[in-house]
């Protein structure tokens, strides 16, 4: 059922109303929609702001997260106060000040295989921020199966991928990305860094893009009042993937065509139902190879103060290290490894530090690749965990 | 042939932060493996342990995606790029309970 709009949200919308190719007929589209925004981070901070001021009516949250000091850098919809408390509440409080005529639904909680489709056949768009591969895959299959557009946004940096999926009229994720990487080969913000206002930028790529297909009466049971012309919902980002480099200001658009061997939307389906995504992504295969050496920080401490022979390798980047310094640790960047292998003393135990023990893996995973004969230790947790038990003096990050 | 690989900002730390890499190659595939044969520490990321380019990385020619692995043997001409286009996933570390297995 249409609602029509109200005098204050005449009054409200106006710049909207004023838009021929949105209109009334476009506004009440938006008043009528229900969009679910999975996480409430860098990329679902633009979104549910500007979703909330353009008077989607409906306004879905999923995320179980807590707002940490770490993400005000990028995550604008949080302010100070809020640290600590769940980010669906204090997402939904700043959507309720910008516009007090939209409805918030928080779901506080994990997306997974067992609740998603529950959770998601209430919306008819789903704008993607999620921060993980297994989110990522879960929202793809789970948007092709009920039918509804996956706005799609993506960040790591300096650079941007945005598009949308949808299965019905085009490529899904899965058509382009089969299958994700290996646990950890891909790096994560958390260890690569991301500009703080590229969320921005994408997110309200994102929400553009939502917006254009609410008002063209892209989703499903996208119906129009009697007697309302249909609007012009633009040229939707169906079929192409736009990446955005914000260190030399370029956007670049690539061309996506439905992979007919796709398992989720292509010729021969495969995939008919959600699966685990934790599996699906590698978290929990059982690994044939043995297991990394690992040492404690608390260990490592003890080791140096007995004066044992220990070569200790920073594989963190060159410019970390003016964040915080590792003691008499030699500098080899996980990416310069193997070509340095010949610097390090096979004869000498080797431990591996890098921010939270995840480079150091790789770099010894590197190592046994390349036949490196000594013993190597990963410090786990990284020098995150040296800071916290050793040297408390030190800065986390 | 001079043939540009454009670098996504996620593999950069292993071709020394370097945007841009020439190689010589004839066909996409050669440049690929000519480009982890310059950056041996990139070539774990490149390919699986069949020597397969790795499915969470896309080649783009031109705005043309290369469809594995028929288009790998797609020929170059001299001085034409080809755009490495990785999964990316943003923010979270995984994290170590679940990379337990290997740690
Ligand atoms: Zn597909």
């Amino acid at each position: 059922m249409f609602t029509a709009l109200t005098n204050p949200e005449i009054a409200r919308y106006s710049r909207h109303l004023l838009l021929p190719e949105i209109g009334v007929a476009g506004q009440l589209r938006l008043k009528n929609a229900r969009v679910l925004i999975v996480g409430t981070g860098g990329l679902g901070a633009p979104l549910a702001l500007y979703l909330a001021a353009a008077g989607v009516g409906t306004l879905g949250l999923v995320d179980f997260d807590f707002v940490e000091e770490s993400n005000l850098q990028r995550q604008i919809i949080h302010s100070v106060r809020d640290v600590g408390r769940p980010k669906v509440a204090s997402a939904s409080d700043r959507i309720k000040a910008i516009n007090p005529h939209i409805k918030v639904i928080t779901h506080d909680t994990t997306l997974t295989g067992k609740n998603a489709l529950e959770i998601l056949r209430d919306y008819e768009v789903v704008a993607d921020g999620t921060d993980n591969f297994q989110t990522r895959y879960l929202v793809n299959d789970a948007c092709a199966m009920l039918g509804i557009p996956n706005v799609y946004g993506s960040i790591f940096q300096f650079e941007g991928q945005s598009s949308v999926f949808y299965a019905k009229e085009g490529p899904c994720y899965r058509c382009l990305f089969p299958e994700p990487p290996p646990p950890g080969l891909v790096p994560s913000c958390a260890e690569g860094g991301v500009l703080g206002v590229l969320p921005g930028i994408i997110g309200t790529i994102q929400a553009t893009e939502v917006i254009k297909l609410i008002v063209g009466g892209k989703t499903p049971h996208a119906a129009l009042p009697v007697g309302e012309t249909e609007p012009d919902g633009g040229k939707p980002l169906i079929g192409r993937l736009l990446l955005f480099d914000a260190w030399r200001m370029q956007f670049r658009e690539l061309k996506l065509t439905k992979d007919p061997r796709c398992p989720l939307c292509g010729e021969n389906r495969t995939i008919t139902g959600l699966i685990d995504y934790e599996q699906f992504c590698g978290l929990k295969k059982p690994e044939t190879e043995k297991p990394v050496a690992k040492i404690t920080a608390t260990e490592l401490k003890a080791r140096l103060d007995r004066g044992d022979p220990l070569q200790i390798i920073d594989t963190r980047e060159p410019h970390e290290r003016a964040i915080v310094k590792f003691p008499t640790a030699k500098i080899i960047p996980l990416g310069q490894m193997t070509r340095r292998m010949n610097e390090l003393d096979p004869a000498i135990d080797a431990v591996f530090i890098c921010k939270i023990g995840q480079r150091s893996i790789f770099a010894i995973r590197a190592l046994e690749r390349a036949h490196y004969a000594g013993k190597m230790f990963n410090l786990q947790d990284g020098i995150n965990a040296w800071a916290r038990e050793v040297d408390k003096s030190l800065p986390t990050y | 042939m001079a043939i540009t690989l454009l670098i996504p900002t996620a593999l950069r730390s292993f071709t020394d932060r370097q945007s841009e890499v020439e190689v010589a190659a004839a066909t996409v595939g050669d440049a690929v493996k000519a480009l982890g044969a310059k950056y041996p520490d990139l070539n774990a990321h490149l390919f699986d342990d069949h020597g397969e380019l790795r499915s969470f990385i896309n080649l783009f020619v031109g705005d043309r995606k290369i469809e594995k692995p028929d288009g790998l043997t797609q020929p170059l001409a001299d001085g034409e790029t080809v755009m490495l286009v990785p999964a990316i996933a943003g923010g979270k570390p995984i994290n170590n309970s679940q990379l337990k297995i290997n740690n």
